[in-house]
């Protein structure tokens, strides 16, 4: 019992830490606070379905298509909707403020069409269904391969961002966004690259979610909430911070609908999100602002 | 003179609306009941999120409070007391979670109003198939459309009065300073947590109320029905649209933009909420402070630009 919660809270932690590093790159790199995120997720997850149940493509190979999809989306989403109210914000405030209310209206939009397109029912497919025995306990075998996928994105983002010029560019811009360009960093290309890698993450983090759990057209919102909060207890921008807040939410979720009642896990998710903001609002491991 | 015949306008404008039920049939005191809970709160909205700046997504978790109180509790407390009950626990919910996130900055604020109608839904779901037994409730109480239309006709002249009032009082100036900048404001003497805490308060009891007054159009309720996402949406662009800074903001973005939205429901039930999500979208990149702001800016521009041209073509 406690280590198959452990082994599935590890699965769902790996999928939150792979989504939420693509929303602290768009939050903390191109600071856009994009609440369409989830619907991104959604959007992602439903052409995994779609290229598996009709083209008999598998998942992993979905990704190849879906990945380079979301990073298109994502250069699409910031070219046309963001770069204009990047150019009019004053500060960086009015900016989140603006950019928040656009990504509220693009939600609507993206949920909309995928209502249209394949309607509010719950969406799955079966894929690698089989049980796998680890440590005594039975995994399917499509958990396991969700959790190596989170964990080889999640590894070779960080690898990317810390070990390449360009990546250590990308963070310049995100500890210091004014200081960057005396380097001669551009500024606006790092945050629409930022922002197209969130989008491909987004989308590498929706085809796991579509092979083991079930999805509709309206559950974005949840993944969006989820993303922000580890976001945010990890420190906006700070990727081993979403890495490990995301396992621990997932921790938390698995034992909370384990040992206490399946119906309050959203209730614990946000018990800890206040928790957090009330106690440490830079995250737990990042030091407080000035 | 202004002076005098504003609230003679005024008092005309809210005598005519009274008279409504008398002449309109029942759609149109349907359609009134839902453009006076849509101008009530989106002026309530404004209220709180116009002069602070601090954009409020939780609308419909109050919203749905008060319906719920209704649903809950119809049976059991009589009708005028069943609204002071719904008022109570908003106030109560408010109290708690302005405590907890007004002291936070703006955008940890948004997200977590953004998540917390989400998170009073689940609670009320879990409770209600745990606890009670059943997920649906009916309500049934003897109130009219008739005296929905007036009651909230009522609430939304308290509204607006006191819309107008805290334009004009101290507190309105606090919060202006607020707004503007909250350093200054703090320098300046200003309780900023309690400032921000009351009109926070003001504002959601008034939505709870909106709630309430409405629940029994609906007979049968659920989570899902009370706590619709879209009614914070539809808030919050309607604030927007009329410019959440001005008076008379809510109600010209509130009126135009309901319509619309009937008439889109109406015709266009599946593509609604992609209408929905364009339209609002449009608002933000092309009148980010508002019609009535950019009215102003332009008519200033053009006044000015008059006098000054006409000179050189006299020349």
């Amino acid at each position: 019992m406690l280590v198959a919660a452990l082994l599935s809270g590890l699965v769902l932690g790996g999928t939150y830490a792979l989504v939420a590093m693509g929303l602290t790159l768009q939050y903390g790199i191109s600071r856009i606070m994009n609440l369409a995120y989830g619907e991104m997720i959604i959007a992602a997850a439903f052409l995994a379905y779609v290229m598996f149940s009709g083209l008999g493509l598998n998942p992993v190979a979905g990704l190849l298509i879906a990945v380079p999809a979301g990073f298109a989306l994502g250069y699409a989403v910031y070219g046309v909707m963001m770069s204009p109210l990047v150019k009019r914000a004053r500060d960086k405030a009015s900016l989140e403020i603006d950019s928040i209310l656009a990504t509220f209206g693009l939600l609507f939009v993206m949920q909309g069409v995928m209502l249209v397109a394949f309607g509010a029912n719950f969406t799955s497919y079966s894929y690698l269904n089989d049980p796998v025995t680890i440590f005594g306990t039975t995994l399917a075998a499509n958990r396991v391969l969700a959790l190596v996928m989170a964990v080889v994105f999640g590894g070779g983002l960080y690898l990317l961002l810390t070990r390449t010029l360009w990546g250590t560019a990308l963070r310049a811009v995100a500890v210091n966004p004014a200081a960057a360009p005396l380097v001669g960093i551009d500024v606006n290309r790092a945050a629409r690259l930022a922002f197209a890698i969130g989008g491909g993450l987004a989308a590498a983090g929706g085809v796991v979610i579509s092979m083991y759990q079930t999805f509709t057209a309206t559950t974005g919102v949840v993944f969006t909430m989820k993303a922000l909060i580890v976001v945010i207890m990890g420190g906006v921008g700070n990727l081993i911070g979403a890495l490990s807040a995301g396992l621990i939410l997932g921790l938390v979720e698995t034992f909370v609908a384990t040992y206490v009642d399946p119906g309050l896990t959203l209730a614990a998710t946000y018990g800890i999100f206040l928790a957090v903001l009330l106690w440490r609002p830079a995250g737990l491991f990042g030091r407080v602002a000035r | 003179m202004i002076r005098l015949l504003s609230p003679a306008i005024f008092l005309a404008v809210v005598a005519a609306l009274a008279y409504v039920p008398f002449v309109a049939d029942s759609y149109g005191v349907t359609l009134g009941i839902g453009m006076l809970g849509y101008v009530t709160l989106a002026t309530a909205w404004a209220l709180f999120s116009g002069p602070t700046r601090y954009v409020s997504l939780a609308t419909v978790a109050f919203f749905g409070i008060g319906a719920y109180t209704v649903a809950v509790f119809s049976e059991t407390i009589p009708y005028p007391l069943l609204l002071v009950t719904a008022g109570a626990i908003g106030l109560g919910v408010a109290v708690v979670v302005g405590f907890s996130t007004l002291r936070l900055a703006g955008v940890y604020f948004v997200i977590f109003t953004f998540g917390l109608a989400e998170l009073i839904r689940q609670l009320v779901t879990w409770y209600e198939v745990n606890m009670a037994g059943t997920l649906g409730r009916y309500i049934f109480l003897p109130v009219t459309p008739e005296g929905i239309y007036w009651q909230l006709l009522a609430l939304a002249t308290i509204t607006f009065l006191i819309s107008w009032w805290i334009g004009r009082s101290r507190i309105g100036l606090a919060l202006k300073v607020i707004g503007d900048d909250e350093v200054v404001a703090a320098h300046c003497g200003i309780d900023i947590a309690r400032v921000k805490l009351a009109l926070f308060a003001i504002s959601s009891v008034i939505i709870t109320l909106v709630g309430a007054i409405q629940a029994p159009r609906w007979t049968y309720v659920e989570p899902v029905i009370a706590f619709n996402p879209t009614i914070s949406f539809l808030t919050l662009i309607m604030a927007l649209l009329g410019g959440a800074n001005r008076l008379m903001g809510p109600i010209l973005g509130a009126v135009p933009l309901f319509l619309l939205f009937e008439w889109l429901s109406a015709n266009f039930p599946n593509h609604y909420s992609i209408i929905l999500g364009l339209v609002f979208i449009a608002i933000v990149f092309v009148l980010p402070r508002g019609v009535l702001a950019f009215a102003e800016e332009n008519w200033k521009r053009w006044r000015r630009t008059t006098p000054e041209n006409l000179p050189a073509v006299a020349e």
